[in-house]
């Protein structure tokens, strides 16, 4: 299976830690490894030369190969370079009282940019207030200034069209006029893609740009793209200027080196992460974070805030007090199995989870098949309890061996699954029970969610033991915010 | 080589029959099917011709139109017309040899000898390139044996053993036993082709390209447009209809592209269409559930027609990095992918990861996009990239 760079690193700096003192060929090493693992993950291999330069002389200035534990050292070290190859920190859209501010998004072709125009579009009007316009002057690709207007239309966004115009300077005027007179405060442009030594394309961008003197020039840049990122990025902030970068495509399995390099060579910080082809799917930058998962330490801040988006609150506000009272139906654990699967992929949440949570075995381990297979677990459970009667949701003791049996029918599985659902219920009814009598919810949220790596076991009770265990932790994450609110 | 020869029997192809007559529009014919029985007996015995006349048979078979002229002028043609594209080829990739080569010359220059530093410099032009490590790696390996062996012993030597060695990798990848063309049998129709890929790499503007040329070498070619996820895929893929003046079946955004691909090849069958070139939907190889999806287009594709998907193009941007490979091995191993596409190859990036793949896991390159006219698709020579490479 594919390594990711954090694997690479992790591997890397444990063997590091296997020894008691580091000599400097060790370090050499290890840094080699680092080297080829970031060039692997496309890091430019200039920016990697640099990285690891840096990273020697920082860890040798320190000493850090005399201290007692070298490897912590080593992994802060490399750490910190990282969030700083990324951009110290995470940064927003900057707009002045001028009406309208102009943000142009420029990138090469197929980078994303009109799908990034919708959702940035949509991210500013319900996060920072503000009342967008969209407009294309992309009037060279076929059907390019039609996708645009889905888009806005899906997102309930205003576009700014006239179809007669086929000239981008006159379109962008129009459009301003036109957000001037109505009053919207921010034009949007989605500017046509070419490939960055088309010289005809970045002259029309720069005249753009001195038509509408905009806020953010924002260069959208696929975090798959390999060496050339550098290039390409180079040349369009030579040419226009970028303030910003967009880094589409993040829900793919690239190792995305590029946000480093394009980060390096422009000076620029990402601003955005487009994360899925929803146009809810995008997300702030935080280097951070980014720099945590590289190195294995999880993105449990990314998680706990997803959880916190798309989990109804109120639902499971209430779900909590029906389980203090222990009033928890099977009715409720089936719209927690819902929210689970509102998340994504059960990969998705466990990639998400850092090591220690998992028993320290990390994810490598779970395969693509068994990922599938926890989620057919899942998709199996809600079937059982779709196939049950509203009475029976509700009072599961009522369920002897002849509704059982219908329910397996029901439900094309077999009574021993409905059994062992229902005792997963029971024992998940207990353990709750127990969570909120005596203290530390924490603490034994985060024991249960240990016991996860038990699901990759054979046979389809451990799994489901892991099952409930997390529905269980989503009350529990969205407590532990209203606590931190609190404070 | 991954021509387009369906229909060899009865009319034989040009290869860019388009290319030819813009440049010899006094005997254009066009391929109106009137004057299609005629050809078809004369053709079949012009190859033969051909052979025995050229020493070294261009890969152009000439068509119907040039039998006025003798031998020797259609020869000419062809060579001038392989020329072209050669030169139309040369240009797009010489942004890479300004990067790559001009590198790599950096590094030869001044460098008389072979040390370890100037490997390692080689090392990273390749890796810039994008080829990546492990094949990089591999190169590196066989021109150390090459110098240890002292069969390399001067920079000039050098410079061939990676290039030979680059070029044995294409090649490799090329005797992979794939699909093309020749390999179903004639009465089975239409010959399906999908095109797959990530999302941004070029699908649609690829097929506009590909049916165009397909539709050229005289072939009846259908589109299917299956992307009805992307707003305004499908009226992208319209426009190039239009342009290529291609039929397209399409249905609403929204609806199962396995339902548009079913009924599209209803209609293939109905109207008799040699080919069906299916767009689909753009989709990142690690969602399961889009992969699936493409799983079962080809079931849906293999239950109407015997064999069917016949062809499963995978378009690869020439800016991908290493993530291309991951790319290509899972829509290997979900939609049976048996060739690349390589577009977007006249910026700078030079889809060195092509290369790894074609290394990694035996896919050939069977065309590169070298630019966005309707005609910009040209069947990827090994040779060409590689020289290009290198001056």
């Amino acid at each position: 299976m594919f390594e990711s760079l954090s694997d690479k690193l992790k591997r890397t700096l444990k063997n590091l830690r296997g020894e008691g003192v580091l000599t400097k060929e060790h370090v050499d090493a290890a840094l080699r490894e680092i080297r080829l693992a970031l060039l692997e993950a496309d890091v430019n291999y200039k920016v990697a030369k640099d990285f690891i330069a840096s990273v020697k002389e920082k860890a040798e200035g320190q000493q850090v190969w005399l201290e007692l534990k070298p490897s912590e050292q080593v992994v802060k070290i490399v750490f910190d370079e990282l969030v700083e190859l990324l951009g110290g920190q995470s940064s927003r859209l900057v707009f002045t009282r001028t009406i309208p501010n102009v943000v142009m998004i420029v990138g090469l072709q197929g980078s994303g940019k009109t799908t990034s125009t919708g959702k940035i579009a949509r991210w500013l009007a319900q996060n920072q207030d503000r009342k967008p316009l969209l407009l294309s002057t992309d009037v060279y690709r076929p059907a390019a200034r039609e996708q645009l207007k889905v888009i806005a239309r899906a997102t309930g966004q205003s576009i700014f069209e006239k179809p007669e115009t086929n000239d981008p300077l006159e379109l962008t005027r129009a459009a301003l006029q036109h957000a001037k007179d109505v009053g919207y405060d921010t034009l949007l442009i989605d500017t046509a893609g070419r490939l960055h030594i088309d010289d005809e394309l970045m002259e029309e961008l720069v005249s753009i740009k001195s038509e509408t003197h905009p806020v953010e020039i924002l260069f959208v840049a696929d975090a798959m793209t390999g060496q050339d990122a550098v290039r390409s990025a180079e040349e369009f902030h030579k040419r226009i200027g970028i303030t910003g970068v967009v880094l589409t495509k993040m829900d793919g399995d690239a190792r995305g080196g590029a946000a480093l390099s394009i980060k390096q060579v422009i000076g620029q910080p990402v601003k955005f992460v487009g994360v899925g082809e929803k146009y809810d799917a995008l997300e702030p930058f935080y280097p951070d974070r980014v720099a945590q998962r590289i190195l294995g330490m999880g993105d449990v801040l990314s998680l706990i805030e997803e959880v916190q988006s798309k989990v109804d609150q109120d639902e499971a506000e209430s779900q909590l007090k029906k389980l203090q009272r222990n009033q928890f139906t099977l009715d409720d654990f089936r719209s927690q199995l819902r929210q689970v699967k509102k998340l994504g992929s059960f990969s998705k949440i466990l990639k998400l989870l850092p090591d220690q949570l998992l028993g320290g075995v990390g994810m490598p381990d779970l395969t693509d098949e068994q990922t599938e297979l926890m989620e057919k677990e899942l998709r199996r459970t809600e079937a059982i309890i779709d196939s049950m009667t509203g009475e029976e949701r509700v009072n599961h003791l009522i369920l002897n061996a002849n509704r059982r049996r219908r329910i397996a029918r029901g439900s094309g599985t077999t009574v021993a699954q409905v059994n062992s659902l229902i005792k997963q219920y029971t024992e998940m009814r207990r353990m709750m029970q127990g969570m909120f009598s005596g203290g530390g919810l924490r603490g034994k949220m985060m024991r249960r969610m240990a016991g996860m790596p038990g699901l990759e076991g054979d046979g389809g009770d451990a799994m489901m033991g892991g099952m409930a265990g997390s529905p269980a932790g989503l009350p529990g994450s969205s407590r532990k915010k209203k606590k931190k609110r609190r404070r | 080589m991954a021509f387009w020869r369906r229909k060899k029997d009865e009319f034989i192809s040009l290869g860019l029959s388009r290319a030819a007559s813009e440049r010899a529009p006094e005997t254009q014919t066009g391929t109106e099917t009137g004057i299609e029985p005629q050809p078809a007996m004369v053709a079949r015995v012009e190859p033969a011709e051909a052979a025995r006349e050229g020493p070294a048979p261009s890969p152009w078979q000439t068509s119907v139109l040039g039998l006025d002229l003798s031998i020797e002028q259609l020869q000419a043609r062809e060579a001038a017309l392989e020329q072209e594209l050669s030169a139309r080829f040369r240009r797009a990739v010489a942004a890479t040899r300004e990067s790559l080569s001009e590198k790599i010359d950096t590094v030869f220059a001044g460098a008389k000898k072979i040390d370890a530093e100037l490997l390692d410099e080689l090392e990273e032009a390749l890796i810039a390139a994008d080829i990546g490590v492990p094949t990089t790696m591999h190169v590196l390996e066989t021109v150390r044996r090459g110098i240890s062996r002292k069969e390399i012993d001067d920079v000039e030597k050098l410079k061939a053993a990676i290039k030979a060695e680059l070029l044995s990798i294409l090649h490799a990848s090329e005797q992979g036993g794939v699909a093309s063309e020749t390999s179903v049998p004639e009465n089975i129709a239409p010959y399906v082709m999908m095109i797959v890929g990530v999302n941004g790499v070029g699908k649609t503007t690829t097929i506009g390209k590909l049916a165009q040329r397909i539709k050229a070498e005289g072939n009846d070619v259908l589109i299917c447009a299956a992307d009805t996820f992307r707003a305004a895929a499908s009226d992208q893929l319209a426009i190039w209809a239009e342009r290529t003046g291609v039929p397209l079946i399409q249905q609403k955004q929204g609806t199962d592209p396995a339902a548009v691909l079913f009924d599209s090849l209803k209609a293939a069958k109905a109207r008799g269409s040699d080919v069906l070139i299916v767009d689909t939907a753009g989709r990142l190889h690690n969602k399961s559930n889009l992969m699936a999806e493409l799983e079962k287009m080809k079931r849906v594709a293999g239950r109407e027609v015997e064999g069917a998907p016949h062809e499963t193009l995978l378009v690869v941007d020439a800016v991908t990095g290493q993530n291309g490979l991951e790319q290509a091995r899972q829509f290997l191993k979900v939609a049976g992918v048996t060739g690349i596409v390589l577009t977007k190859l006249d910026g700078t990036a030079k889809g060195g990861i092509a290369v790894a793949i074609a290394k990694e896991l035996g896919l050939p390159i069977r065309y590169a996009g070298i630019g966005e006219q309707v005609d910009d698709l040209v069947v990827f020579d090994p040779e060409q990239y590689v020289n290009s490479l290198f001056n």
